[in-house]
């Protein structure tokens, strides 16, 4: 019991990060889109649970939602509409090897870097820091919101003008001429 | 029963008390109280669809039938459980645990009664989580993969069908639930269910009656979007006989056809639970602040259970209405389902956000 109350949550990271780390390799490893698409939703929900350990909750229940509850479904969608038989024999990405390993490289280099410069640890930020705001506790959306309407509001809105615009572009694309 | 759980928490300890032995049992109570609640809703469905077809109803097993959902479950855990040669056996089994599960879990963050500092005991949720209007959505939208699932490993093209309408359905009616919920949230100021009822109780209105219309604009939307999320007349598209057989449960039998009967209840349930929390002031009693109504607040009962009891009316009262739509609404066509959601629903809950806005800037 005294075990479990200490090294419960480390206990719990590890068990969600293995099965994020494995179901992500899943993805790629399948043959049948509708167990990948599935590996992948099983990814995204450990993600969230990864999240909750550290006191995002706000963060967390936003990823099941538009993640698991949005993206998803419309993958699934598709891939139940598209005739999957054709699809498995053809052998994608092989004339793009290059460009992928080199891609791959820059960005295992970039999370290297970011791993490397900043110090890790489980007790880096204590929930109570991460939920103040000018010295007053707040809940975990009222953090976020501070962050993202005080500190980064001009990031925040220029991603907003660039997801008007996709979803502009979507609905351009989508339509019948 | 108070002196009990003081003898439970003495034998096991504290912390373990707190953290697993409190909570497990309210689990149980909220389980034990909402599975009896399904079981005798499927009878009450029949009486009253019986009555507004001018019909008895079953009336044999037992005294006014009262004992048929017994038998009905009886029924259903003794039949053969069939499953397709061809199916895909993993999804087949997991889809209607998908679909029950989720339903249940946003049971745990309801208050069906007061909380802590107004009972002076224990609170009648299960658990405060500070982002609970979002976890409800979430939770939500895990259901719809038990119907991608069961229909399409099910490997028949009803079954197919009939899942991949439901997802289109769920898909289209959470983008105005969703919204529709951020009304009250604006109202209140928190995403904590115990804290909207608690702004409800210290604005002294139940939010369905704020901001002229405002509220009730939001809660209509709120509401026939959750009549469509949990597929019930008239918007139950994804089970249509005439077209689908049964849709994504048609080669289910057994227990499991009855998981999925199970969560299409448990769905009503939560969502009618959420609409009172958030649009009717929860276990807050009717006309608190006149003083003519004072007895309505039920003072001879512990404050706990008082609560419980307002919680229960309001929620029996919703529950009725669904089935009043089942007695009277025929089913949508499709395209007019996907009309209501995306070109009336969806706007009108989009302009119900702007105005509480500008409201409540003013």
């Amino acid at each position: 019991m005294e075990f479990l109350t200490t090294h419960g949550a480390a206990l719990f990271f590890y068990l969600f990060a293995v099965l994020a780390l494995v179901s992500a390799v899943m993805v790629v490893s399948l043959r049948n889109p509708m167990y990948a698409a599935f590996s992948l939703l099983v990814t995204f929900l450990s993600m969230a649970a990864l999240f909750v350990l550290r006191h995002a909750e706000f963060l967390a229940v936003v990823q099941v939602f538009v993640y698991g509850g949005g993206i998803m479904v419309l993958f699934l969608f598709v891939i139940m509409l598209v005739n999957l038989h054709r699809l498995r024999e053809i052998t994608k990405f092989v004339d793009h090897a290059p460009m992928a390993v080199m891609l791959a490289l820059l960005l295992v280099a970039l999370i290297g870097y970011v791993f490397l410069s900043v110090a890790f640890g489980p007790a880096l930020v204590s929930p109570a820091e991460f939920v103040s705001v000018e010295g007053e506790v707040v809940g975990n959306s009222q953090a976020i919101a501070w962050q993202l309407y005080r500190e980064f509001l001009l990031p925040f809105e220029i991603a907003s003008v660039f997801l008007l615009v996709a979803m502009i572009g979507a609905v351009v694309l989508g339509r019948e001429t | 029963m108070p002196r009990l759980l003081e003898g439970i928490e003495d034998v096991v300890g504290a912390t373990l008390f707190y953290y697993a032995v409190s909570p497990l049992l309210k689990i149980a109570a909220a389980l034990v109280v909402v599975l009896t609640l399904i079981a005798y809703l499927t009878l009450a469905e029949r009486k009253i669809l019986g009555f507004i077809q001018a019909r008895v109803g079953p009336n044999r097993v037992g005294p006014w039938g009262l004992f048929q959902p017994i038998a009905d479950v009886a029924k259903l855990l003794v039949k053969e459980d069939i499953v397709p040669q061809q199916a895909i056996k993993w999804a087949f089994v997991l889809g209607p645990c998908l679909v029950v599960g989720p339903a249940l879990v946003i049971l745990a963050v309801i208050p069906f009664g007061p909380p802590s500092d107004v009972t002076g005991g224990m609170g009648w949720h299960i658990a405060d989580v500070n982002v609970a209007l979002l976890f409800v959505l979430a939770m939500a939208t895990i259901g719809v993969y038990g119907l991608i699932l069961g229909g399409w490993g099910s490997n028949n093209k009803f079954s197919l069908l009939g899942g991949l309408r439901s997802a289109a359905q769920m898909i289209s009616y959470e983008v105005p639930q969703g919204l529709s919920l951020v009304v009250p949230l604006m109202m209140a100021g928190t995403m904590s269910l115990n804290g909207i009822v608690q702004a409800q109780h210290d604005q002294h209105v139940w939010y369905v009656f704020n901001y002229w219309g405002l509220g009730l604009a939001a809660f209509f939307v709120y509401f026939v979007a959750g009549v469509a999320e949990s597929n019930r007349n008239p918007f139950d598209l994804p089970e249509a006989e005439s077209e689908l057989v049964a849709g994504f449960h048609t080669e289910y039998s057994g227990m499991r056809f009855a998981l999925f009967f199970l969560g299409e209840y448990a769905n009503m349930i939560v969502i009618s639970a959420v609409a009172v929390t958030l649009f009717l002031g929860g276990w807050l009693p009717p006309f608190a602040n006149q003083s003519w109504a004072g007895f309505l607040s039920l003072s001879f009962l512990p404050a706990g259970l008082a609560g419980f009891i307002w919680f229960f009316v309001k929620l029996l009262a919703f529950l009725f209405v669904y089935i009043w739509f089942r007695g009277t609404f025929p089913r949508y066509r499709f395209d007019q389902l996907m009309t209501l959601g995306w070109k009336w629903m969806l706007p009108m809950a989009l302009a119900a956000i702007m105005l509480t806005g500008l409201v409540k800037v003013l």
